[in-house]
Formats: structure tokens, C-alpha cells, sequence
């Protein structure tokens, strides 16, 4: 399995991508902290990068080479190779390569700037949703044959964890305002990573002050041992069941 | 010489000192005639509790130190023209019946509380039906952590025409408290980390705030059911927490707020049931809200206030607004100015479509920072819909104004 | 060594193999014809495990090859297009696919018949689709298999090519090696292979030696028997029909 991850790895290295993303995230978190002396502050700015620009990088890159790496698939499906053992080398070295550049390209800065435990949580959250959204990318990619197709489905994906599902919580929250949703609403962002890595965010800075008796309750359940445990077991699931269920399909795919 | 021979044959001194002749300063209070005063050199003096129902002037030397053996209040006055003047007062009794103070002030008249020091001390200073007062230059500390074991800092009950100045207050329940306090002078207190409010206070008409800087308190500032209220220049700090307040006001008339600095709090200044009130020159600066200004307020009147780095300029629960914002400045503005006159050509809408939306059903709270939400405010910062039609600046300034110096 | 029972393939309404039954035993050599489109590469790539047959199974030396990988320890396989990651060189392809397969004895007449030795840096996006085509067949023979199943091995080769893979071909069959090729030019099955298997729209027609199917048609040239045989089918189908 090394020896493979070795190949694909050098191949998404070859392709130069993952230095201009490392590079991209480093100048923006770079300016970021010249702009703002506040560490905290630059924290939620960066919040939006690990919410949006990182799974939406993680995403589409992902299944792009996927599709690029189809002529490679084949060609070691024919060799007497364990067809989980290419898929998950394939997930393997696309998800390090983001998570590196990411880690790189935020990290090196915060390190340097000095942001503390936030910064710390910050990062694990950027690297969960970078494993999440790829294996929501490779769950599209052997969902369809087509490349367009493929690239479509991922763009869903993201455009649904982004902002679809917020909206429909929104119009639950609406409807059944009459109602304590705390309890129901936690369990709805459960249901979607990224809502999920938000609120652990901004349950980590101060400003959860600000957002009143709902805010408590979710600093109550999330801030205790228990809920740390469920909200990251959450999250790895979010990452373990789109990657499962793709490698299922894979696994009876034709080539 | 004049002064020395009226001194010697009309007031004497009497000098308490442990190490000398007299070493209790209840028995040199008996001995003493009216208008004498007393010295205390320095040393520890745990007598309880001690009654003053005479004029005197009584002064430490270097802070001798008044124990109350955590069980007595020291200081009862009863008496006109009083003085205390550099005492250290420690361990006061806490009671949940009485209010045990370190000096505690009833139905007197012209006193003078300067240069002392209080520690761990249930209240703190604590008068009721008295006035002429002056309480200057004290420094209060307690470092109890539990809210119904430790009273407030300076307390004042149905008193008037009393100065509070450059004081400084810490760790205490409220730090400054009136009830039915009128005509009364607030200066350059410091009031910090108390465990409840910096300033609270209630049906205290016509008094005056300056220069005070109220830091880090548990929830902020409160004040209610006053008319004629003026606070100049005063910085509320760092009032951060889930029900934490730069300032809360509650049924206020008739005041002033001016050239105020509200800096890091979770609410700058939170309004309810308030009417003519002027807020003018002050600052709003990383608060979460810079203000929360419930419908149940009217004619209020935001005049050239800066508005810079806050979560939500303006939150409000109602769409019908009687209340006038103009010609202040406010940083997210993405006006235009196109005939120079540093007034933005379009009116800017401090109100944001998310905070009504949150103001409506708080469990929205949960969607705050997400894609959705910042989509929401830009259309309808675009087409307005939701956000209340008449709050508005309509005269925004396109600079910060430069209140440092305007004021110098 | 490989038997293909009761195997179908469906691609949406696309019957691809249907019914397939075919035992391909060591020592012989198959030639799998039929037009375009019949299954022929369908049930190569089943053989391989590249495509999952719908139903019906596969046995490579008796044990079901479903889920298992190691049997294609056995097998080279040279396909009809090849694909490879464009951005390698040759060296670096053949390097990897070494690599990966960790076996000590190799066979690189063909490396060397092909002078591929001279072209290792090229990169694959650069090479012309007979170039392609002989990375394909070195590749397919480097390991020595015991197998070989090769798609179009002669397509777009050139004439001197053709006739050192055909070579290559003929060494393999007397070493006693399964071949199963496929190939438009009948010639060139005749020279190579030893049994014939027909197929037409997913269906397995004819299986037998191909002298048999000579003897059957009267006709000398594989190409003449074949015909020969299919016109005879349209026709005892077309009477029961």
C-alpha cells in the first residue's frame, strides 16, 4: 500500500495544484494577521476559509484527480493488487497532500503570530472537513462515470453542507419557534460537518457570549467530556461513512 | 499662631497608639470632645464594633489596620462633620440580615471619607439619609468569589449632594450602588471585576458621571427608574458574558450620555422603556452589540457617535422605531461621497437582517458565521425587507470623528 | 485453468455477455472473435476482475476469483487501448509496475526487441499509439505469467513490430502458456492460436479446436471456416426461426 500511495502522492505533487493552494493559504492567513493584530480576531476570519475555501478546494481537487487518475486505476486493477487497497492509497494520498497544505499554509502562520488553543482547534477543524469533503469527493466520483457529472455532484455536495442545509434549518427553527428546539436543533447540526465544525468554533472563542440562552446550552453539552467525545465521533463518521459507502460501490465498479 | 492656640484650646488631639498610653480607640472616642481629633499610630486594633455619635476627626498614620475578626462591623457613624482619613479596614463580618459595612454613615451630615483602605470588607462604605458627604481617594478590595457573601463597595441609600471620587473598587457585589441618591457628583472612580455591576443604580435623579472607567464587571453597568441622568466621558471596558452589559438601561429619562467610551463588551449599551436620552460623541468600539435598543424606547437620539469594529451595530426587536440615528460614523458604511462634503450620499442601515432574525426566534443564534446568514444581510443590505424602514442615518459620516481632539 | 460458468453482464438495457460457459484449459491458445461490440473485451475485463459480471461465476484454478486479487499474480494483460498516467516516462512506468508486482525473474525480450531502453524518459502523453502499444505487450510479458490475455495486440503496430510480437507470441504458446487473444486480422489467429471461441451479442456461439472448425467447414483459412460457419448459423437460424 506505501509503495502505492508513494506513486500517487508523486503524481499530485507533479501536478503543482497542492503547492499554489499551500501557497494561497499562506499568503491569506499572512495578511490576515498583519491586518489585525488580534489574534482571536484573525481566528474568525480564518474561520470562513476553514469553512468555505477548504472544503470547496478539498472537494473538487479530489475529484478531479480521481478522474485524472483513472488510466492509473486501471492499469493497477489489472495487476494483482487489492481493489480497497488502490482506493483507499488514492484517499490516502489526496488527503494528506490537502491536509498537509493546509496545515502548512495556515499552521506555519498561527504558529509564528501566536494563536493559542483556538488556533489550535481551528486546524483540527480545517482538517477534518479537508477528510470529510474528500470523501464526499470520492463518493461523488464513483457515483458517475462522467467527469462533468462528477464535478457537478461534488459542487452539490458542498453547495448543500454550505448553505442548502443552513436554509432548511433555518425554515425549522421558523416554523417551530413556538417550541425548545434546543435539543433537536443539536442533533440537526449534527447532521451537517460543517455546521457542526462552526459551532465547536465559536464555542471556542469568547464572542459565544453573544449568543444567548441557545449558545449556553450548546457550550453546556458540547464544552463537557461527553460532548467533545460525541461531537468529534460525529465528525469522524462524517469522514469514515461517505469513504465506506464509495468504497463499497467501488469495489463492484467496471473499469 | 492664631490657629495653633485655637487648636490647643479648643480641639485637642488624642493619639491611640498600641505600643502607648492610650491603645484603644473606642475609649479615646469616649474621652474626646467634639471637633478633637483622634491619631492613630500604626499597629492592629481589633475592638469590634465601634460607635462615633460625635464630631471628630479621626486619622491614621501610615494605615493602622481595623480588624473586624470577620464577625463585627467597625464604623457606625451617627454624627455631623465627621472625618476618616487613612485606615486600613480588614475583615468585616458578613450578614445576611444586616448590612455590616467598614464605615457604616446613618441620618449625618458634611463627612469627610478620604485615603482609606478596605479589604475583604462585607460593605464596603454604606450610608443611608445623609448628605454634604465626600468619599475620595479610597481603594475597596474583596476577594471573596461568592456574590451573597460580599456586599457592595460604596453603598449610598436616600442620600444627596454627595461627591464619589477617584475611588477605586474591586471584587465587590456592585461596586457603586445608589437607591434614591440625587444631586450627587461621580468622578474618576475606578470600579473593577466586581462580582455584579461596576454602577448600579435606581431612582437616583440629577446626578452626574464623569471620567470613571468601569472594567470587567459581571454584568456591567445597570441603571433603571432615573430621570436626569448625565454621564460624561466614562469608559465601559471589557463587560463580557452571556447577560453582561457596557451599559443597561432601564426606564431612563431625560439624560445625557456623552463622549463615553464603550470598548469590548458583549452589549456596548442595552436599552429598554428609555426616551430622550442624547447619546452624543461616544465611542462604540469590538463590541459584540454596540447597541440593543428594544422598541419599547423613543425618541432617543444617536447623534456623531463612532461605530467601529462591532459584531452588530444596532440590534432592535420591533419594526416601528422612534428613534433617531443620523450623522454618525460607522465603519461596515460602503457608501459614497460624491460631493466631498465627508457625508455619505446614501442613508446607512445600522440594523442587519440577521439580528432581526435572531431578535425574532433566538435559537437562529445557531446559524451565526454561516454562508447563509452572510448571504441573507447582503441582500438585504440590497433590497431591504425585514430591517425596520426608518432606522437609518441618513447623513453617515465618511471619517471617524476625532473626539480627542475636540474635547482638548 | 480458468472456467467461465453461467456468467452475464448487463450495462443498463446493454446485454454484454449472456450466459457465457467457457472452459480455457493450460497449453492451448484461444482465439475470442467476434464484431465489434459482441463482449469480447466485456469478458476479458471479467476475466481479469476489472468487470463484475452481474451474475454467474469465474474460477481461475478452481478457486472463485470474486474478491480475490492474488490470482492475477498469473496473468499479463496487454489491453485493447492502453491507458497510463501520462505525466510518467516509459522507465518510470515499467519501473513502478515492477515495483508493485516485486517479482525477481523477469522477461525483457521485448523491452529489448522494441529498443524501448532508448525512449525510458519519454513521457507517456508524448509517445505515437504504436509506441503506446508496444509499452502495452512488454508490459503484458514482463512477468513471465503463465497467462496472457491479450486485446488487439497487433493493432497499430508496424509490420516489423507485428512480427516480433508474433514471435513472442509463438514462444509463449510452445512454453505451454494459456493465451486468450483477440484480434480483427484472422491471419494472424490462425498463426497463433489452437481453439476458436465466437461470440455474437454476448452470446457464446462456437467452441471448439480450430481444426475441428476447419474439418467442420471444409475451408483451409481460418478466415474462410469462420465465415463459412457464421453463414451456416444465420441460416439453420432463419429456417427455425
Amino acid at each position: 500500500m506505501t509503495r502505492i500511495v508513494k506513486y500517487i502522492f508523486y503524481d499530485i505533487l507533479r501536478t503543482r495544484f497542492i503547492l499554489l493552494y499551500t501557497a494561497f493559504l499562506l499568503v491569506s492567513t499572512i495578511a490576515l494577521f498583519q491586518l489585525d493584530s488580534d489574534p482571536g480576531k484573525v481566528v474568525m476570519s480564518l474561520l470562513n476559509i476553514v469553512l468555505m475555501v477548504a472544503p470547496l478546494i478539498s472537494i473538487v481537487f479530489a475529484t478531479i484527480h480521481f478522474y485524472n487518475s483513472y488510466e492509473f486505476i486501471e492499469l493497477m486493477l489489472a495487476q494483482p493488487v487489492n481493489r480497497s487497497v488502490i482506493f483507499l492509497s488514492e484517499y490516502m494520498a489526496v488527503a494528506v497532500s490537502l491536509c498537509l497544505a493546509f496545515i502548512a499554509g495556515v499552521g506555519i502562520p498561527m504558529l509564528f503570530y501566536g494563536a493559542g488553543s483556538t488556533g489550535f482547534t481551528l486546524l483540527f477543524c480545517g482538517v477534518v472537513l479537508t477528510l470529510v469533503f474528500t470523501s464526499l469527493a470520492f463518493l461523488a466520483s464513483v457515483l458517475t462515470r462522467d467527469k462533468a457529472k462528477a464535478i457537478g455532484i461534488a459542487l452539490l455536495f458542498w453547495f448543500y453542507f454550505s448553505l442548502i442545509y443552513d436554509g432548511l434549518l433555518l425554515w425549522v427553527v421558523y416554523t417551530f419557534s413556538d417550541y425548545p428546539l434546543e435539543k433537536v436543533t443539536i442533533s440537526l447540526i449534527a447532521l451537517n460537518p460543517v455546521d457542526l465544525a462552526r459551532i465547536i468554533m465559536l464555542l471556542r472563542l469568547d464572542i459565544s457570549a453573544l449568543m444567548g440562552y441557545t449558545g449556553a446550552f450548546y457550550k453546556d453539552f458540547l464544552g463537557s467530556n461527553a460532548g467533545a467525545i460525541a461531537s468529534v465521533g460525529i465528525l469522524l463518521v462524517w469522514v469514515i461513512a461517505p469513504l465506506a459507502w464509495a468504497r463499497q460501490i467501488f469495489s463492484k465498479k467496471d473499469l | 499662631m492664631l490657629r495653633l492656640i485655637i487648636g490647643s484650646s479648643y480641639a485637642n488631639t488624642i493619639v491611640v497608639d498600641r505600643a502607648g498610653k492610650n491603645k484603644s480607640i473606642k475609649r479615646a472616642i469616649v474621652s474626646a470632645q467634639p471637633g478633637d481629633t483622634i491619631r492613630i499610630k500604626p499597629g492592629k486594633y481589633s475592638e469590634g464594633n465601634i460607635m462615633l455619635e460625635k464630631p471628630l476627626v479621626i486619622i491614621g498614620e501610615n494605615y493602622p489596620v481595623l480588624d473586624g475578626d470577620h464577625q463585627y462591623e467597625i464604623f457606625t457613624i451617627h454624627a455631623n462633620h465627621v472625618t476618616i482619613q487613612g485606615l486600613m479596614f480588614i475583615n468585616i463580618g458578613v450578614a445576611s440580615i444586616n448590612d455590616l459595612a467598614a464605615i457604616k454613615i446613618l441620618d449625618s451630615k458634611y463627612l469627610y471619607i478620604r485615603n482609606n483602605r478596605f479589604e475583604n470588607a462585607f460593605f464596603g462604605i454604606h450610608m443611608s439619609n445623609s448628605s454634604q458627604a465626600w468619599i475620595e481617594n479610597n481603594t475597596l478590595q474583596s476577594n471573596v468569589k461568592v456574590e451573597h457573601q460580599v456586599g457592595n463597595g460604596i453603598h449610598l441609600w436616600k442620600c444627596n449632594h454627595a461627591t464619589i471620587s477617584n475611588n477605586r473598587i474591586k471584587g465587590h457585589r456592585d461596586g457603586i450602588y445608589f437607591e434614591f441618591v440625587t444631586n450627587t457628583l461621580i468622578t474618576g472612580n475606578r470600579s473593577e471585576g466586581n462580582l455584579r455591576y461596576g454602577l448600579h443604580f435606581m431612582f437616583s435623579h440629577n446626578n452626574e458621571y464623569r471620567d470613571n472607567h468601569f472594567v470587567n464587571n459581571g454584568a456591567g453597568v445597570a441603571v433603571m427608574y432615573t430621570t436626569g441622568v448625565k454621564m460624561i466621558n466614562n469608559t465601559f471596558e471589557h463587560n463580557w458574558g452571556a447577560s453582561s452589559y457596557g451599559m443597561l438601561l432601564k426606564d431612563i429619562r431625560d439624560s445625557h450620555v456623552k463622549g463615553n467610551r464603550f470598548i469590548q463588551n458583549s452589549v456596548g449599551i442595552f436599552m429598554e422603556g428609555s426616551s430622550r436620552i442624547e447619546f452624543t460623541e461616544n465611542t462604540f468600539s469590538q463590541n459584540g452589540y454596540a447597541v440593543k435598543l428594544q422598541a419599547s424606547c423613543d425618541a432617543n437620539n444617536f447623534n456623531r457617535n463612532n461605530f467601529s469594529g462591532n459584531t452588530f451595530d444596532i440590534a432592535t426587536n420591533g419594526s416601528l422605531v422612534l428613534n433617531k440615528v443620523n450623522s454618525n460614523y460607522w465603519d461596515r458604511y460602503e457608501g459614497y461621497d460624491l460631493n466631498k462634503d465627508n457625508i455619505g450620499d446614501i442613508p446607512y442601515r445600522p440594523v442587519s437582517m440577521y439580528s432581526m432574525i435572531v431578535e425574532e426566534m433566538p435559537t437562529a443564534v445557531l446559524l451565526w458565521r454561516s454562508f447563509l446568514v452572510f448571504l441573507l444581510d447582503r441582500a438585504e443590505k440590497a433590497i431591504p425587507a425585514i430591517t425596520p424602514e426608518n432606522l437609518k442615518d441618513d447623513f453617515p459620516s465618511m471619517k471617524p470623528y476625532d473626539f480627542d481632539k475636540a474635547g482638548k | 485453468m480458468i472456467s467461465i460458468k453461467q456468467v452475464n453482464k448487463t450495462f443498463g438495457k446493454l446485454h454484454a455477455l449472456n450466459h457465457v460457459n467457457l472452459e480455457l484449459t493450460s497449453g492451448k491458445s484461444y482465439a475470442l472473435i467476434g464484431p465489434n461490440g459482441s463482449g469480447k473485451t466485456t469478458l476479458m475485463k471479467s476475466v481479469l476482475g476489472l468487470v463484475v459480471p452481474t451474475s454467474g461465476e469465474i474460477y481461475f484454478d478452481g478457486k472463485l476469483i470474486a474478491r480475490d486479487w492474488r490470482y492475477r499474480d498469473k496473468i499479463g494483460y496487454m489491453p485493447q487501448i492502453g491507458r497510463y498516467p501520462e505525466n510518467m516516462t516509459i522507465g518510470q512506468l515499467i519501473d513502478m509496475i515492477k515495483n508493485i508486482r516485486q517479482q525477481d525473474t523477469l522477461d525483457e525480450e521485448l523491452i529489448d526487441a522494441f529498443k524501448l531502453y532508448k525512449m525510458f524518459d519519454k513521457r507517456m502523453h508524448a509517445l505515437s499509439g504504436g509506441t503506446r502499444q508496444k509499452v502495452s505487450a512488454a508490459l503484458a510479458f514482463l512477468f513471465n505469467t503463465p497467462v496472457l490475455i491479450l486485446d488487439e495486440p497487433t493493432a497499430g503496430l508496424d509490420p516489423v513490430s507485428v512480427e516480433l510480437l508474433k514471435e513472442k507470441i509463438q514462444d509463449e504458446k510452445r512454453r505451454g502458456k494459456l493465451l486468450i487473444i483477440t484480434s480483427h486480422i484472422l491471419s494472424d489467429l490462425d498463426e497463433l492460436t489452437t481453439d476458436v471461441a465466437y461470440i455474437y451479442e454476448g452470446k457464446l456461439h462456437y467452441n471448439n479446436s480450430i481444426e475441428a472448425l476447419k474439418a467442420e467447414t471444409g475451408e483451409k483459412r481460418l478466415g474462410k471456416a469462420i465465415a463459412t460457419m457464421i453463414t451456416q448459423k444465420q441460416l439453420i437460424d432463419s429456417i427455425n426461426a
